[in-house]
């Protein structure tokens, strides 16, 4: 699904080196999680992939279904099939949620040569996805992320990606700003999405998400480069001793 | 060259130029209105490029003898209004064409050639005509309106007596390249009356024209204007209006192309708790000035007035906006509105703005707000990666952009109508 092959990426205003050498391999209807510090170019890793203006990669490369996403217009990627769920979602004064969704998704349908959703057709999936993430009429009326509350916006995320229905989703420190009701909300959305062709990469700070988004592998991410990948007892094990233990492992190999 | 001798040039070169004209004869009473204004215009002068009223827009292509030639456009748009139950009143290159108009009838209206009334011995225009426009010239000269009021050759009076349920709708066809026009409408709402005025189309190479509006107690005014797309065509307006008590005043302007447009709005709300707002929402591509101006005076207790100007600019296309309140010293409670913003899709065009206060009263609240600036790369970063082609997404900013000034439209089919106009234009320019 999508293999990330030694990716070097700098600031393109400043000479900084963000990522150096991110080798990452993601199979089909696998749920991958990544830990780290703040500044271990987490965030970086998954504003690249999705064609963020602002970052220069210097080597490496990044397949999405073979394809080299890096190649790709932002758009491009997403009509291939990928989706990044931000860490903070973007407020679009003027532009309804409702014409949002039905612009990105038949936008998507018309790259893929499939033929767009009529009005009604639209309507009843929106209503159908909204209600099981408990998105009410009135969240769906407002100019997008617009006056929404923080559980809101990332719930606002999750609806987006079910409407688009991405091989490959990254979610961007989705629990961050969220309390627990909502995180379980969110959780379930994203459960409610996993089948065995759909990818999942799931950044946190925090194993407790990783309590409800099982986790098939997890990466320790410090640095620019990933140091260390197990499976989900190596978040718990984060979230007991910290990363001082391994990245201090990390400088004596 | 001393101030005086700079005035008395003007003048010359004012008297110059209407030295050729031809005053249009009425009535008596009518021929001295035009003469009062002729007048008065011989003793403000012409506007000149130094005048501060015009500053950032050169008023020489309006006050030339003759216009600059504007090749007619050959329009592909579906017209505007189409579905809605109007009354039709089409005006080629600025004269009255009866036949392709609808019959001057209908409920609640009085309703006649200005040319008409003029000749008529009594009518209610003879309070009307010109009235406004003078009362408009303190405390700035306004003097191509008033060169209107001595010259117009053609236009409308209307009259409301009461709720008008059809729109009138004032069709402007441009067909000559060399027309330079002159209309004047008087318009006039009764106690209690409403009506809904529909403007557009081109009108001509040059096209002068004032609106004169009195809102009497209780009556309700909508105006919607789509200035038409005749890339070359040069328009000055002028929109006079007089707001009594509890009373709505209501119009929004969409412009897209045109060399040059200079709309001057001037609202007296002379009532209490009374309503007037004006918004315009104006898209230029290249060699393009648009330029509003406007100027609401607050008299009575408890107005509100709002002004919502929106323009989207690109290719070296200029953005004026000169906008005033004044509350005078009885308007206690006065809520004041107004934002101009400019939205330039490169680094050519320009929005010059000049936001301005005058408040006497010490209970108002007023606010104001100007600002200039491109797309927002993180919204349209947004899009994309949400499988929005750039061009389309810079599109559905740019109408959210200028959403403010559509949502001022109240008429939903009218604004569908007005929307569609401006996706079209966008849709004309992706790159």
């Amino acid at each position: 699904m999508l293999e990330i092959k030694n990716l070097h990426v700098k600031l393109q205003e400043e000479d900084k080196q963000i990522l150096k050498g991110v080798n990452l391999t993601v199979g089909a209807g696998e749920v991958h999680a990544i830990m780290g510090p703040n500044g271990s170019g987490k965030s970086t890793t998954s504003y690249v992939l999705s064609g963020r203006d602002g970052y220069e990669v210097t080597e490496g490369e990044a397949l999405l279904n073979g394809q080299n996403l890096l190649d790709m217009e932002p758009e491009e990627r997403a009509a291939a099939g990928l989706f990044l769920a931000f860490q903070y979602p973007v407020e679009i004064p003027g532009v309804g949620n409702m014409t949002f969704l039905r612009t990105a998704v038949n936008a998507q349908r018309k790259a893929r040569g499939e033929d767009e959703l009529s009005a009604t057709e639209f309507l009843k999936l929106v209503r159908e996805k909204a209600k099981s993430l408990k998105i009410d009429a009135d969240m769906l009326k407002r100019p997008v992320n617009v006056g929404f509350s923080g559980g809101e916006k990332k719930r606002n995320e999750i609806l987006q990606m079910a409407m688009l229905e991405p091989q490959l989703c990254i979610l961007d420190e989705t629990d961050s700003g969220l309390d627990v009701d909502a995180m379980k909300l969110v959780a379930e959305g994203v459960n409610a999405l996993r089948d065995s062709k759909r990818s999942f990469v799931v950044i946190t700070h925090y194993q407790r998400l990783l309590d409800h988004i099982k986790p098939d592998v997890v990466h320790i991410m410090s640095n620019g480069r990933i140091i260390k990948s197990g499976g989900p007892e190596l978040a718990l094990e984060v979230e007991h001793n910290g990363y001082a233990d391994l990245l201090a492992e990390q400088e004596q190999a | 060259m001393t101030r005086f001798e700079m005035k008395q040039r003007k003048l010359d070169a004012t008297a110059e130029r209407v030295l050729g004209m031809v005053m249009p004869q009425g009535a008596p009473w009518a021929n001295d209105l035009r003469q009062d204004a002729l007048n008065r215009l011989l003793s403000m002068g012409l506007p000149q490029g130094r005048d501060e009223y015009w500053r950032w827009t050169k008023p020489d292509s309006l006050t030339a003898d003759r216009p600059a030639k504007a090749a007619v456009f050959q329009s592909d748009d579906t017209p505007l209004f189409t579905a809605l139950d109007r009354l039709k009143l089409v005006f080629v290159d600025g004269v009255f064409d009866a036949t392709a108009s609808d019959a001057l009838e209908g409920e609640n209206l009085e309703i006649m050639r200005l040319t008409d009334a003029l000749g008529s011995d009594i009518h209610w225009v003879k309070d009307a005509y010109g009235a406004l426009e003078k009362r408009a010239q303190d405390p700035v000269d306004r003097p191509l309106a008033t060169l209107n009021t001595a010259f117009a050759t053609d236009g409308i009076v209307i009259r409301a007596t009461g709720p008008v349920t059809r729109p009138v709708s004032l069709i402007y066809l441009h067909r000559d390249e060399t027309s330079d026009a002159i209309l004047h409408h008087v318009i006039k709402l009764d106690a209690g009356a409403e009506l809904t005025l529909l403007e557009n189309g081109p009108a001509a190479a040059r096209f002068n024209k004032v609106m004169e509006i009195e809102v009497a107690d209780g009556a309700r005014f909508h105006h919607v204007r789509a200035q038409g797309r005749d890339h070359e065509r040069r328009a000055v307006t002028h929109l006079f209006a007089s707001v009594g008590s509890d009373a709505a005043f209501k119009s929004f302007t969409m412009t897209a192309n045109g060399v040059l447009t200079r709309n001057e709005v001037f609202i007296d709300i002379v009532g209490d708790d009374s309503v007037a707002h004006v918004a315009g929402a104006a898209m230029g591509d290249g060699d393009f000035l648009h330029d509003d101006t406007v100027f609401i005076t607050h008299a009575g207790l408890r107005c509100e007035s709002r002004q919502v100007f929106k323009k989207v600019l690109r290719n070296g296309a200029k953005g004026v906006f000169q906008g005033k309140i004044l509350v005078k010293q009885a308007a206690q409670k006065t809520d004041g509105y107004q934002i101009s913003q400019g939205l330039l899709l490169d680094e050519d065009s320009q929005f010059l703005a000049k936001p301005e206060l005058e408040i006497y009263a010490d209970d108002v609240a007023c606010s104001h707000g100007s600002t200039v600036g491109a797309i927002n790369e993180d919204a349209l970063f947004y899009l994309q990666s949400r499988g929005v082609p750039h061009a389309e997404a810079t599109d559905l900013l740019t109408l959210a952009f200028l959403a403010e000034a559509i949502d001022e439209i109240e008429d939903e089919a009218i604004s569908a109508d007005i929307l569609n106009r401006l996706e079209g234009w966008l849709a004309r320019r992706r790159g």
